[in-house]
């Protein structure tokens, strides 16, 4: 029998390592990973509130932020691919021009 | 007895592979890290009595989403992170106010901890089951923001051949 506090508790705490991650890294993947971490976090808050009110409903939200989440990876990382070929680097504080 | 150990154990490996993704400085191991996160967050979708969301986090996040990100990383053969000497303002400010939220969070969670639930292994379990209860509101309630996230799907799609197609 575990409280349902201490799922949302692990949830809190993994999206702060996320935000964390968003501050201190400064390769752009990793910033995108972070992002990723992040929404698993909320998405775990979703399920323990699901469980907690007996309702389906938290779980079909936790898929619809899977599948924008995936939408979002894709477009992302064209983006970082993108960013890549005309700036030759991942890391954000080179990348901080708007026209080359 | 079982359901305190299984959280404990999947919860400290979420919550190392996390902070090992902060430490660590180059791409793969960052992405290798978020993979086991995800598995260990998957178990406890399973403790939750989340079936359903369980497996497609396995299928679509440790499986579609981190490949495309390992993927990447090798296409764009990325190294270690440099070490920088820009502003570190973010850090010094975000740094504390992370820790200011994490532990405000905590509070208010074991101040109201006799307001939720204890939650066990199999009590909350769906007639007839849970994929079942599931497909049952995505093709009913929430038919029209699934038929949405299709077309969202479609966008990203193009978006993404347009964004990745070489110049010329």
């Amino acid at each position: 029998m575990v409280p349902l506090s201490w799922y949302l508790i692990l949830s809190a705490i993994l999206f702060c390592l996320g935000v964390t991650a968003f501050l201190v890294k400064r390769n752009i993947i990793t910033i995108f990973m972070s992002i990723e971490l992040m929404l698993n976090a909320v998405n775990l808050s979703f399920v323990a509130f699901a469980n907690h009110w007996r309702d389906l409903n938290g779980q079909v939200f936790v898929f619809f932020v899977m599948v924008v989440a995936a939408a979002e990876a894709a477009v992302g990382l064209a983006i970082i691919i993108a960013v890549f070929r005309t700036r030759e680097t991942l890391n954000v504080d080179r990348v901080n021009l708007l026209k080359l | 007895m079982l359901h305190e150990v299984l959280f404990i154990i999947f919860g400290l490996i979420c919550v190392g592979g996390a902070v090992n993704l902060v430490v660590q400085r180059h791409p793969i191991n960052s992405a290798l890290s978020l993979v086991v996160v995800m598995g260990a967050l998957s178990l406890i979708y399973l403790l939750l009595g989340a079936e359903f969301v369980a497996a497609v986090q396995i299928i679509v996040y440790a499986g579609a989403v981190m490949v495309l990100f390992v993927f990447v990383i090798m296409l764009l053969n990325a190294g270690a992170e440099e070490r920088t000497t820009g502003s570190h303002v973010a850090l010094w400010v975000g740094g504390p106010g992370v820790a200011v939220l994490a532990g405000m969070i905590v509070y208010l969670m074991f101040r109201n901890n006799r307001n939720f639930h204890r939650v066990s292994i199999g009590n909350f379990v769906q007639q007839p089951d849970n994929t079942h209860g599931i497909a049952n509101l995505l093709f009913t309630r929430f038919l029209l923001p699934f038929e949405i996230t299709s077309v969202l799907i479609l966008i990203a799609i193009m978006g993404a051949v347009v964004l990745a197609r070489r110049e010329g």
